[in-house]
């Protein structure tokens, strides 16, 4: 009981900024509360690495830590089971500094800025209670209460054809859910139907075998497409960029920041841990499909004109790496994937703050109209180049490690089939320099060729906050990546050795092996 | 040696400084903050070395020490390790960027006066110093990498320096692109030669000694790599010297070096004459036991590359009109020399009747006096741009009156650089031609006649600035003059390391297997290299010192298409335009983007539309009116029975 309470108040801290929103009457009483909860969340997801880190070096092994149960709906063998591993506790560590900045980089949105801090504390309720919980139900419960939001945020608070985007992003989203509520009820009745815990499925009842092959083989897809449209699979991504040019700043950051995670995670956890002999059946279609995600989403950003469709191609190509990366299987690439999954949280936020503080200044993202914005708002454009230079991977900042540990682990696969894949991912890194450049070169320098744009302010302490309290994290990760990447790799080694465990280890479909 | 830590530590601490604080100090404050902490690395350096080689050898080789040496990320098998590797050129190295970079941090004091970002300049500068010292010193291939890229993209800001000047910001662009493009190469030799080795370290010292605190190396396995198919580490090293060669400048990945010149050029100084543009020959250098041991017929692929590359710089360099340019394109073909040294490399042992190994000391040796003599030269043209503001040579012409100290410099670095004995360039390129004659007479010919070229167009540059015709209305509006103290005391300095640098028994201190190597001169290399030198130079002052230049001029006339194509560099810039904009953007990336809007995203709104359609078509069945609804049902009930009877 001691364990669901200490991990729920991620659910609970949530609950009550809602509350307290509710009461809230003025700007400041609203800002007070998202303050004082976002600060809560966050410190409380600091204490818990640290616990977690102390428990691990206190010798214990359990595969999740705090594990522990309560029954919800014994009829059918659902209950609110709480549980953390080294993945989730960096990705609650991640969303937890998404939702702190994100509520700085919304400081002083208006309008109905009370109703918004309602949505956007739902949407961060949902994100939390997904990573804490290790039973299918309640998984995909927080999934949609996370998903449902986002649709009002763009609608009523985003820009340009923000009607058509929030609907197209939820429709997808939603079909995705679809796919996904099939391949959770596929698993739970091919495992016997006696349990929606994902540790139960996996180990207790009879291993990796509990489901049959054929079985496997129709839900692995559905379930990999469900969470893969979330994380940005092509050919299901084309949400992403309308739905990022369209949402408010904080929402592009806590979407492309956690929600895109979101995809990446379940894939893992549930997809692969659960399905391995179809993952290892399967894999090979998905990573093709992944190989493609990553260098198409490069090249498209080279072209586009407008910044947040730049960065949200820049996102599909980043997230198809982390997709790619799982699906190497073996623990440095996954742990490559979990690492470029925090980074390229981090990174895109950032990027999708800067964006939006300077959109808010100039009221235009189009490329071709912004020069010199290094003279007029030196702060942010600083803070754009280390972003950009984050993204193409500079070494000292998180984009670096990520990319280096998916690298070699995607390398240690040593057939001609993943070493082409692995070569042509590599090939990324030198068209993510092209798009970056480019932009950074078009609208920081140069000289302001637009008057208008020539009285601008720079940053306002609220937006330097949270630009700098990110900057800080990239930095942080890329500087010392040591501890964060063995909590992440004790969370993914028991998987990928429950995934290696499986029968199937050689793909018999795959006609390129 | 635990204070090596402070060598790169002191430079990224004033980086770091430098960079956030820099807004609320004044210049002189930031100046003098980066040139402190940049001395106190200078003197950390020369302390090391001084301890390093005064050591006594083990084996009559210098130990490496590795007093540091940490797991930084996990890979799996591999470890990412950071450390401080040193042994005879890393400590080399060390001498170099530590002098360079203090010249050029003294130097900028006045070159930079007054220049609105002075202590963004300087936070660069330690940024970049930092960073290549991290490069030389790596324990292990990725930190080489990562010191690699970090080094890229300090170039990348400093060219870009001048941010508002689109020329500048259209160069660090395409420096970083065209570098980062052979980097990729780079990675995935690092990732080959990782995983057939089982280590990325440079552990092929023979005698190794760790501080307590080190974590030791894996060792590479080569054997295990040569098992696994012979061919695996031959491509590791090549694409590992595509990745050199990018940043190095060889052709055809030259293509940024000149651009890179928009730069200030006291940055030109430091980092594309004498150290980063050194990196992939320092490479090869590093991995060069890997190279002879197990990919012996590929060093020919170094060789061709170098060869090719130093002839068609020079050639280039004869005609360039900017100072810069000419530097430039002698940086390229000086480096490709370097790199030549190396590919001539046959054996591995030392001693007097073994020329195979002479490329590699003799390589090591020309890095060292040309990164003094390029970065006087560098220094010199900057002076000279300071005094008559601008690049082009049409607008100089006499300056020797008006800027003594510059002119006796610079002439001491052009005789240095043309191989004229008793300056360092001679001592180093007849190594150099020594070791080609040795290999090849095709490459040593090859390699004596660019020399040659050298000579021309070195002299052609000097009598175009310091002789000739005086541009009188120019210096009517504004009379030249010597640069002041902090920009000519680096100048007299460098002048007087480039005057003794070539007595240094170099090959005491690095040789291909670390014993003690005594050069002595081969007199018949190194009278032809002398005599070929002073003919090219009294040719170069017969065409090019008179006020009236009838020679150069019917020569220009005389093969016009020759003259512009090697004005325009063979139009190797065009080619790279045509592939990147018309190849990529236009047929690869824009199909792409369009694939994306129209069929997949159309695709789904598709979807969408066919959904709504659909709904439409089907709500004339829920229209509300009682009489449809039971015609329907009628029917539906005659349908039902009809199927029950039949």
């Amino acid at each position: 009981m001691e364990n669901i309470i200490f991990l729920s108040i991620f659910v609970f801290i949530p609950l009550l900024m809602l509350l307290g929103l509710w009461a809230a009457h003025t700007i400041n009483q609203v800002r007070g509360v998202m303050v004082v909860g976002s600060t809560a969340l966050l410190i409380h997801s600091i204490y818990l690495t640290f616990r977690f880190m102390a428990e691990r070096a206190a010798g214990n092994t359990a595969e999740m830590l705090f594990h522990d149960k309560m029954e919800w709906f014994p009829s059918l063998n659902i209950c609110y089971e709480v549980g953390v591993d080294g993945i989730s506790v960096v990705m609650l560590l991640l969303s937890a500094v998404i939702v702190f900045t994100g509520t700085f980089a919304s400081w002083r949105l208006k309008p109905l800025t009370k109703e918004y801090f309602l949505w956007f504390t739902l949407l961060s309720m949902g994100v939390f209670g997904f990573f804490i919980t290790i039973d299918m139900f309640a998984m995909f419960m927080f999934y949609e209460i996370a998903l449902i939001p986002m649709y009002l945020l763009i609608g009523v608070w985003g820009s340009g054809r923000k009607e058509y985007s929030a609907m197209k992003l939820t429709l997808m989203l939603m079909g995705g859910s679809a796919f996904l509520m099939c391949g959770i009820f596929g698993i739970y009745f091919g495992a016997g139907g006696n349990t929606m815990n994902i540790l139960d499925i996996a180990h207790h009842t009879g291993g990796a075998h509990a489901i049959d092959f054929t079985q496997q083989c129709i839900w692995f897809p559905m379930t990999f497409i469900g969470f893969g449209v979330l994380g940005a699979l092509f050919p299901f991504h084309t949400w992403s960029p309308d739905g990022h040019a369209s949402a408010p700043t904080a929402v592009s950051m806590l979407h492309a920041g956690v929600l895109m995670k979101l995809g990446g995670y379940g894939c893992f956890r549930i997809a692969m841990f659960l399905l391995p002999d179809a993952a290892n059946e399967l894999g090979w279609i998905f990573l093709i499909l992944t190989g493609i995600s990553v260098v198409y989403g490069a090249f498209s950003a080279c072209v586009q004109t407008d910044l947040k469709y730049i960065n949200a191609y820049s996102s599909v190509s980043h997230c198809g790496l982390v997709l790619f990366a799982i699906l190497m299987m073996n623990t440095t690439s996954c742990t490559g994937a979990v690492l470029q999954m925090l980074s390229h949280g981090l990174m895109t936020a950032l990027f999708f703050a800067l964006i939006g503080f300077i959109y808010g200044r100039t009221h235009t993202r189009d490329v071709r109209e912004l020069s010199g914005l290094m003279k007029v708002m030196p702060f942010l454009a600083v803070c754009y180049v280390i972003a950009g230079l984050a993204n193409l991977g500079l070494p000292g900042l998180s984009g670096f490690i990520a990319e280096m540990t998916i690298f070699v682990g995607s390398f240690e696969n040593a057939d001609t089939f993943h070493r082409v894949l692995t070569i042509a991912a590599c090939s990324s890194i030198v068209v993510t320099a092209v798009y970056i450049l480019r932009l950074v070169g078009k609208i920081l320098y140069g000289t302001c060729t637009n008057e208008h744009h020539l009285k601008l302010t720079d940053a306002t302490w609220d937006e330097r906050f949270s630009v700098i309290c990110l900057i800080l994290a990239v930095a942080g990760l890329g500087l010392a990546p040591l501890w964060v990447s063995q909590v992440i790799t004790d969370g993914v080694a028991p998987i990928i050795n429950h995934i290696s465990e499986s029968a199937h280890q050689i793909s018999n479909s795959n006609p390129f092996m | 040696m635990e204070y090596t830590l402070l060598i790169l530590l002191l430079p990224f601490l004033s980086f770091l400084f430098l960079g956030l604080c820099g807004k609320w100090l004044s210049h002189k404050v930031a100046g003098i903050v980066g040139t402190l902490s940049l001395g106190a690395v200078a003197v950390l350096s020369y302390m090391t070395a001084f301890q390093y080689f005064t050591a006594e050898r083990v084996n009559g080789v210098f130990a490496t020490l590795v007093p540091y040496n940490i797991t930084w990320l996990p890979l799996g098998n591999l470890n990412f390790d950071l450390g401080i590797l040193l042994d005879p050129i890393s400590v080399m190295m060390l001498i170099v960027i530590s002098t360079v970079s203090l010249m050029v941090h003294i130097y900028s004091f006045g070159y930079m006066h007054g220049e609105r970002g002075f202590q963004r300049y300087y936070a660069y500068l330690s940024l970049f110093t930092m960073s290549m010292l991290g490069l030389v010193v790596a324990t292990n291939i990725f930190q080489m990498y990562l010191f690699w890229e970090l080094v890229g993209v300090s170039s990348y800001l400093l060219i870009g320096f001048y941010y508002t000047a689109p020329a500048a910001i259209a160069a660090s662009k395409k420096a970083f692109i065209v570098t980062r493009f052979a980097d990729m190469f780079f990675l995935v030799g690092i990732l080959i030669f990782g995983y057939y080795t089982g280590s990325y370290s440079f552990s092929f010292a023979p005698e190794i000694q760790y501080a307590s605190d080190a974590t030791h190396f894996i060792s590479v396995d080569a054997a295990k790599a040569v098992a696994a198919g012979g061919f695996i580490l031959p491509t590791a090293l090549v694409l590992m010297f595509i990745g050199g060669a990018g940043k190095s400048a060889m052709f055809p990945l030259h293509i940024w070096l000149p651009d890179a010149m928009e730069g200030p050029t006291p940055v030109s100084a430091l980092i594309h004459a004498a150290t980063m543009v050194v990196a992939g020959v320092f490479q090869i250098a590093r991995l060069f036991p890997m190279w002879i041991n197990y990919a012996p017929d590929a060093l020919s692929i170094v060789v061709w590359v170098g060869v090719l590359t130093a002839f068609y710089a020079a050639a280039v360099a004869c005609v360039q009109s900017d100072i810069k340019r000419v530097l430039a394109f002698s940086t390229i073909s000086q480096i490709a020399f370097m790199m030549v040294a190396l590919g001539v490399c046959t054996e591995f042992t030392t001693g007097h009747h073994h020329v195979g190994s002479l490329g590699y000391m003799s390589s090591m040796f020309h890095l060292f006096t040309h990164a003094m003599f390029k970065a006087l030269l560098f220094l010199g043209a900057g002076c000279i741009i300071h005094a008559v503001h601008s690049n082009e040579m049409s607008s100089m012409g006499g300056l020797r009156k008006y800027m003594p100290i510059t002119h006796w410099t610079f002439l001491i670095a052009c005789l240095a650089i043309a191989g004229i004995p008793p300056f360092s360039g001679f001592f180093s390129k007849d190594e150099i031609l020594t070791a080609c004659m040795a290999y090849s007479p095709v490459v040593g010919w090859i390699m004596t006649g660019v020399a040659a070229m050298t000579a021309f167009y070195m002299f052609r540059l000097y009598y175009g600035i310091f002789w000739g015709k005086e541009n009188k209305e120019l210096y009517a509006h504004h009379t030249p003059h010597e640069a002041p103290l902090t920009m000519t005391l680096p100048l007299v300095f460098l002048a007087l390391v480039t005057l003794g640098a070539g007595f240094i028994p170099f090959g005491h201190f690095v040789s291909a297997d670390g014993m003690s190597y005594d050069i002595h001169l081969d007199p018949t290399i190194a009278i032809t290299s002398v005599v070929v030198a002073i003919t090219s130079i009294a040719l170069a002052t017969y065409i090019y010192k008179g006020e009236k230049q009838p020679v150069a001029e019917k020569m220009r006339a005389a093969m016009p298409r020759l003259h512009r194509w090697a004005y325009k560099r063979f139009y190797m810039d065009e080619v790279y335009q045509f592939v990147t904009h018309r190849v990529i953007f236009a047929h690869i990336s824009k199909p792409i983007a369009w694939f994306d809007r129209h069929i997949v995203d159309g695709f789904f709104d598709f979807l969408a539309w066919g959904a709504n359609a659909l709904g439409f078509q089907i709500r004339g069945l829920q229209n509300g009116s009682v009489q449809r609804y039971a015609f329907t049902f009628l029917v539906g009930i005659l349908i039902v029975v009809l199927l029950l009877i039949l």
